[in-house]
């Protein structure tokens, strides 16, 4: 038997800067892992993942990552990797944490 | 040190002016992903966890001045106000953007630098001694055969899509301080019994997931047969490699697969065919290379400054005992200068740590800089008189840290805080780990201990070769460090142990520390160094330690 789905979002890199994005409910890109459309539906995600796959000249490497529902019911990493991301470095407050001091 | 002719000012040049113009293509969609992939690689840029990364390649670990004061102007104009050394001697940006990365390596052509073949399946930057043209022990400075094999393997038709990447080593001292062993092919400087210097060849070292301790290829080869003779076993390594499997492409694995003899036969018969096609042009170039690299002029003078600071100073003398090393020169010490301060990133360099080195080796040390594959900056040829004088100087950059060779300095990998293939964190183990040992004031009494950390089975941190290796791992979604021992990265090469069950990551740090306490309660007196004592005692003994639950419950 196939594996259950378990909610993916969709990341990438910038292409201009590296960092990392998120794909939102309405098909454009965030920084914010918070902002990003949680997909429950395996065949939806495919979709998606393949329409963000087109967008070469915005993004690099898309693809589906595990999340969960936060408690403020936004998307949450599941995985330590996914963590890192959405963040930054652990050595210096660069990256991420930095840019959300300046919003 | 080596001065750019026309001909590589004008290569450098076109090959920058061939990249400006693929990254614009990138940017305006004209070249994809996998277009664009292998030819940005070439140029040392990769796309890591949360951004672009350079790397730039230091070739044989040498800078000017001027170098070193160019890499902290690209780290603070497109970075962010550091650089990062590694074990290689390159070094890396970690936050650069695509659209500026021309920009920089334009910059990096204006002091004769560039990041070509510092990734991608190519020959990469060819490492050495870091103490080459300085150490007391070495037959000559290696550096101009590690310069004739740059100028060789850049853009060398044959060799820029292998199955896989090819890393070259070169040492000519007693001691390896270049881990030879460890590399694809390295060269040791020699000399037989007639007294004629060659080379001897040591071929299929390597880390990574199946590490493997280089074997001797040829005991002595002629000065003149270098180029074709490497050219040999490349292209012999080119044809029969394996490209089925990623883990089983490097050199290491064809050499383990065939047998050294056999690899020996083929490489033969490859260089009686290559060999004629060298005419000579590579040795007249040889020696035109060895003329840059000729050692400054050394003085004669009084040392009663260093001695009068050592007998008067603790501090210094705590730095001086530990971060010089013998110069071949009467009077003159090798510097290292630690950039592992406890809880500091190791490897890092601000920008202002920089320009404070280069002004440094411009000041006191015949304008030369060093970087050692631990990640340290050295100053290779500094008269005694001047040591208090360096040493105030780095006090106030934070550059004086007195820890060469001990527990906390520590090579570390970039590990899952920067690196897209890491598995878990390195940077805040070995920050923990020195952080801890400076508190317990226990480093100068254990003594020479090399920790080294890798954050995947890829071992760029060198942590199979490590007295206490640390490999770090993603085991079912979480960090796991999985540790090893009696690791030598030296002449007396040798892969570590593993010692059993891995630790979690707010268990590896205690874990270490069981490990040093039980080396303090074995070793035979203080003169025995931890890897004297594994080697005496074995594994089992240090396992107790590491593991008490295991020694309790089988009691």
């Amino acid at each position: 038997m196939a594996r259950a789905f378990t909610p993916k979002v969709i990341t990438a890199n910038h292409l201009l800067d590296g960092d990392v994005i998120y794909m939102t409910d309405t098909g454009e890109w965030t920084r914010l892992l918070s902002e990003a459309v949680l997909l429950t539906d395996e065949a939806d995600a495919d979709v998606r993942l393949l329409e963000a796959q087109q967008q070469p000249d915005v993004v690099v490497g898309a693809y589906l990552a595990d999340a969960k529902v936060g408690a403020d019911g936004t998307p949450e990493p599941t995985h330590f990797r996914e963590e890192f991301r959405r963040t930054g470095p652990s050595n210096y407050f660069h990256g991420k944490q930095e840019e959300a001091q300046h919003v | 040190m080596y001065k750019y002719n026309d001909f590589d000012t004008a290569f450098l040049a076109e090959r920058n002016r061939q990249f400006r113009a693929q990254v614009e293509r990138r940017i305006d969609g004209s070249l994809t992903e996998d277009e664009f992939k292998p030819l940005r690689l070439m140029n040392g840029v990769y796309l890591q966890l949360h951004a672009y990364m350079l790397r730039v390649a230091i070739p044989y670990g040498t800078l000017s001045g001027r170098q070193m004061d160019q890499l902290a102007l690209l780290a603070e104009k497109w970075d962010k106000g550091y650089g990062h050394f590694t074990t290689r001697q390159n070094i890396q940006y970690n936050w650069p953007k695509l659209g500026d990365i021309p920009d920089m390596l334009d910059a990096l052509g204006e002091v004769e630098m560039h990041a070509i073949q510092t990734s991608g399946n190519t020959i990469r930057n060819v490492t050495a001694d870091h103490f080459a043209g300085a150490a007391a022990d070495e037959i000559e400075d290696p550096r101009p055969i590690a310069e004739l094999i740059r100028q060789w393997s850049t853009d060398h038709p044959e060799f820029q899509f292998m199955g896989r990447k090819f890393k070259i080593a070169v040492s000519a001292g007693e001691k390896d301080r270049a881990v030879l062993k460890a590399h694809d092919l390295a060269v040791r400087v020699v000399r037989n019994d007639a007294g004629e210097v060659g080379y001897q060849i040591l071929v299929g070292g390597g880390l990574g997931r199946t590490p493997m301790i280089g074997k001797v290829l040829n005991d002595f080869l002629p000065r003149e047969d270098l180029l074709p003779y490497i050219e040999a076993v490349v292209s012999v390594w080119n044809q029969i490699g394996r490209r089925d499997n990623k883990y089983k492409a490097r050199i290491k694995i064809t050499v383990h697969e065939h047998g050294i003899d056999d690899i020996r036969a083929r490489v033969d018969e490859r260089f009686a065919l290559v060999r004629p096609t060298f005419d000579g042009i590579d040795q007249e170039l040889f020696a035109d290379i060895k003329a840059h690299f000729a050692a400054p002029e050394f003085k004669t003078a009084s040392t009663e400054a260093f001695d009068a600071a050592y007998a008067n100073d603790t501090m210094f003398r705590s730095w001086a005992d530990t971060n010089l090393h013998e110069h071949r020169a009467d009077g003159y010490s090798i510097v290292t200068i630690s950039i592992k301060k406890h809880g500091d990133t190791p490897g890092d360099a601000t920008a202002d740590q920089m320009r404070a080195m280069a002004e440094l080796a411009r000041q006191y040390g015949h304008d030369e800089l060093r970087i050692s594959h631990e990640q340290n900056v050295i100053l290779p040829h500094v008269h005694k008189s001047d040591l208090p004088a360096i040493y105030a100087a780095l006090r106030e950059v934070d550059l004086h840290t007195a820890n060469i060779g001990l527990i906390s300095d520590i090579i570390a990998c970039p590990g899952m805080d920067y690196c897209a293939l890491a598995t878990a964190r390195s940077i805040p183990v070995a920050q923990q780990i020195a952080t801890r040992f400076d508190e317990l004031k226990l480093e100068h009494d254990i003594g020479h201990l090399q920790i080294k950390i890798s954050g995947c089975i890829n071992a760029c941190g060198h942590h199979h070769v490590a007295h206490i290796g640390i490999l770090g791992l993603d085991r079912a979604g979480v960090e796991n460090y999985q540790i090893t021992l009696g690791g030598d990265a030296t002449e007396t090469a040798a892969i570590g142990e593993r010692a059993g069950p891995g630790f979690a990551y707010d268990e590896i740090v205690p874990a270490i520390e069981r490990v040093v306490q039980g080396y303090l309660e074995l070793r035979d007196g203080a003169e025995e160094t931890f890897l004297e004592t594994y080697r005496r005692v074995g594994l089992a003994p240090f396992k107790a330690y590491l593991y008490p639950e295991a020694r309790a419950n089988a009691a």
